[in-house]
This record gives structure tokens, sequence and C-alpha cells, in this order.
């Protein structure tokens, strides 16, 4: 069984934010809407201060709340763990964005373009009207996965098949795989690294996963 | 907006889905005190209907999909947003056949729907685990109590029979009683500063005020309606916080820091 996964390594990361530009330019999300972000967390008090950055975005849980709460059936969870919207069926009520303990949902109600109320001819040309006052979240770019095992490529080793976030990264912090599989990237990451996933103590079991230090 | 670690405000959910609540919760509420203590609760029961039909209307106006409102109900396998608007359902037909035929069994009936309405709006709350001030357990016997007692409180603005104002008092000491039980798991968490002006006045406004007027109701002229007023008053003013003002998120949390370098 596959089970796809996303691990950030905070030792690595270094707040570049290419992986938000990466998202929104293969997304077209528009102003205000980051499937994928980047936070900049400092910790304690001077002199003793640290910094981390934290990328975030849906987790993909195995237990999602916002799926549970959802009352049109419009977010599901498909075999290998990824969480979608359809956004046919979605009503917009939010209930899912207010649940999501990670605040990965956005809500748009009108069009909005990065400079007024005239599109680019790029964002124009990708619009899509049906992500209009429905909930919308990071796909973990399903369509690349579904294509690139269609061609029998390897999520999370060959980029065709992967996240853009993940082959943005210009510091290898990001990476995806199938976490079911023991001898896959993220397995191997994870057996070798101590890491943590967010507010697990809320029993969603995110599928992304942060490396700290490590074992 | 901000994205930072710290909790901020959710966004998603305004005085709209508050409305739904406040008018829900009342109607709700309404049409059991109508049920239960009422001899003739046409008109009671009426406004019932009514007030959660507004609630209902209100947070119709919220959706951003507004056309595509009877997909509601589909889901109520998981979904207590999907389960209240079936119980609405359920209660507005056994209410509109209630109004037509004043029957016993109809009332008893209509007074389980709007039991079961309020008691899944209460769990709307509880399910959304991004909110702490929502998700916590001791929100649902709050809200429902709340519901019971403002519908009590409803009530007397139709007659003060003999069952009302023992209902009320009741239902007002349930009510401090769950707050006093939500405020105990909530007073450490972000939201405690914006609960703590509507808490207070639940308790004093909306409890010992009216229960005061209650027991010297041959004395104090219209004490019934001033004590439904701040019942049904501090019950609307505390869920519009709790929904809208109170309402933050639990940020983001990192259990441990990265450990780069040498060690």
């Amino acid at each position: 069984m596959t089970r796809w996964a996303m691990i950030a390594d905070l030792r690595r990361c270094v707040g570049c934010q290419t992986c938000t530009a990466a998202c929104k330019h293969a997304n077209a999300t528009p102003p205000g809407v980051q499937w994928r972000r980047v936070l900049d967390m400092e910790v304690g008090e001077y002199p003793d201060v640290k910094r981390a950055f934290v990328p975030v975005g849906c987790m993909h849980c195995a237990d999602p709340p916002c799926m549970h709460v959802c009352p049109s059936t419009a977010t599901r969870q498909r075999a290998d763990g990824i969480v979608t919207i359809d956004y046919d069926l979605c009503i917009g009520c939010a209930y899912c964005a207010v649940a999501c303990p990670y605040q990965a949902r956005y809500k748009t109600d009108r069009a909005e373009f990065a400079y007024g109320a005239a599109p680019m001819q790029s964002e124009e040309a990708r619009f899509d009207a049906r992500r209009l006052g429905v909930a919308t979240k990071c796909t973990f770019c399903v369509e690349r996965i579904d294509a690139g095992c269609a061609q029998g490529l390897k999520p999370g080793v060959d980029p065709e098949a992967t996240p853009v976030c993940v082959n943005s990264c210009i510091a290898q912090a990001l990476h995806f795989g199938d976490v079911e599989d023991p001898q896959s990237n993220v397995s191997q990451l994870l057996a070798e690294n101590q890491s943590f996933r967010m507010h697990e103590e809320l029993g969603t079991g995110p599928g992304f996963y942060y490396l700290w230090d490590r074992k | 907006m901000s994205y930072g670690p710290q909790p901020w405000l959710q966004q998603h959910w305004d005085l709209r889905a508050a409305a739904n609540f406040a008018l829900g919760g009342t109607g709700a509420g309404l049409v059991l005190a109508s049920a239960l203590a009422m001899p003739a609760p046409r008109y009671a029961l009426a406004l019932g209907l009514t007030l959660i039909a507004c609630g209902l209307g209100a947070v119709w106006l919220e959706i951003g999909r507004k056309l595509r409102v009877l997909h509601v109900f589909l889901n109520p396998k998981t979904s207590w947003m999907a389960r209240e608007s079936l119980a609405a359902l359920v209660l507005f037909a056994l209410g509109v056949a209630a109004l037509v035929r004043s029957e016993p069994w109809l009332l008893g009936a209509t007074a389980l729907a709007a039991l079961a309405f309020v008691y899944c709006q209460a769990r709307i709350l509880r399910a959304s685990k991004g909110i702490p001030a929502w998700r916590a357990p001791e929100a649902v016997p709050l809200l429902v109590t709340s519901a019971l007692a403002e519908g009590a409180a409803a009530a007397l603005f139709f007659e003060t029979v003999p069952l009302a104002l023992p209902l009320l008092g009741a239902a007002v000491i349930a009510r401090a009683i769950a707050e006093y039980r939500y405020w105990s798991a909530v007073k450490r968490l972000r939201c405690a500063s914006a609960l703590e002006r509507p808490r207070q006045a639940l308790l004093m406004l909306g409890t010992l005020a009216p229960l005061v007027l209650i027991l010297g109701i041959e004395v104090i002229p219209f004490a019934a309606l001033l004590a439904a007023a701040t019942v049904i008053g501090t019950g609307w003013w505390f869920k519009f916080v709790l929904v809208t003002r109170a309402a933050f998120n639990q940020g983001f949390a990192l259990p441990h820091l990265p450990v780069r370098g040498a060690r």
C-alpha cells in the first residue's frame, strides 16, 4: 500500500520561499493564497535566540478532520493518503477551514489578480472559476503524481512525478515519497533522523514530517 | 493576515455563522420550552421555527456557493453540519405539522427534533479541531444548556405559565454550571481574554439577575420580561464572541528545534 508523505528537513531549510513561489506558479493560486508557505520562527530571548524556517501546508492527514466535517463529501481521501477537494461538490461553507489545525485551507470568493482587477496574460490563461467560493489547499501536486505514475515514473525520485515545491527546493530540505515503502527516500530519511509531526497530540496523523536531528 | 506561529483569529466564520448559533439555539430552545411548558404553544412554536430559519438563512449567506446548498445533506455519516441540516429538515416537517394539528405526540416529536438540532449545532463546534476554544468537549453542554435557557426565557414573552419560571430557573443554573466547566477548560487558552467579559455577563446578568427577578416576580414590575431579556441577551453575546472574537486557531509549535552544525 502506498502512502505519500512529505519531509521537511528543518536543518536544511533556509527560508528562501522558493517552494512557495514554485507552488504559486504551478497552481496559479491568487494573491494571499499560499498552499505551501514557510514560517519564520524565532524562539527564545536575546542572547539565546534560535531561528527556524518551517514549511507548512496541507498535511494530508491519515485521519483528516477536514474530511470528517465536510457536509458535502467534497473533501475525500484517496487510498494513497492524498486528501482531495471536489470543487464541483464543495459549497464553500469553510467548515473544513476551521476544522483544520494547520490553517491549510483557503476560500476566495472573488477573482483576484496580482496587479488589480485586470489579470495578467498568464493569470487569464490559467484562471479557474471552479475555485471561486470553494475551499482550496495543497494537493501534493496530485496531477503530477498521477501522470508520472502512469508513465512508470517514481514520485519523489523522478522530478516529473514529484510535487513542484520539492523539485524547487534549493537546499534539498523538502523530500517526497512513499512512507510505506521501507526502501523509499523518505523512509530512509526517517530511519536515519529524528523527526516529529506538527500537533501530533491531536491525533490527525499528518503525512508531513519534520527532521530536526540525526539519530 | 499574519501567518506567524502564534495563534491568530480565524477569518472564515463571521457574524453570519454566529447568528446561526444564537438564533438557532434560542429557536430550538423555544420549541422545546413551548412543547414542555405551554398549554397553547402555537405562536411560540411558530416563532421558534422562524428563529431557526433565520439562523440557517444567515449561515446560508456565508457559504461560497449558495446554489449548491442542497449538497449540505450529503455527508450525515460523519459531518455534524450535515446532521444539523437533516435535523432541521425533520424539525420543520414536524413543527409545521404540530402547528396545523396540536397533538401531544406531534409536539413531543418536534421537541425531540429541536433537541437533536441544538445538539448537532453544539457538536459542529466540538468537531472544529482547528479552534481550541471550540473543540473543548465542555462547549457541547454549554451550548445545549444555553439554548434551553434562552428558549425558556423566550417562552416568557408569550405567557407566564406555572411551569415556565421553574424551567427557566433550572435552565439558567444548568447553563451557569456548564459555563463554569467550560471556563475551567479554556481559561488558559488564547481565547480567555476575549471571553472574560461575556462570561461575567452570563454569570451576573444572565444567571443571578434573572434568578433574583424570578424570586421577586410579585413585587418587581416586568420581572419576567426583564429576566427573559437578560438570559437571551447574555447568551447571544457569549455565542457571538465565542464564534468571532474568541476563535483563535492553534498556531504552530515546534517540539524540537533543528540541531545544526557541530555538537
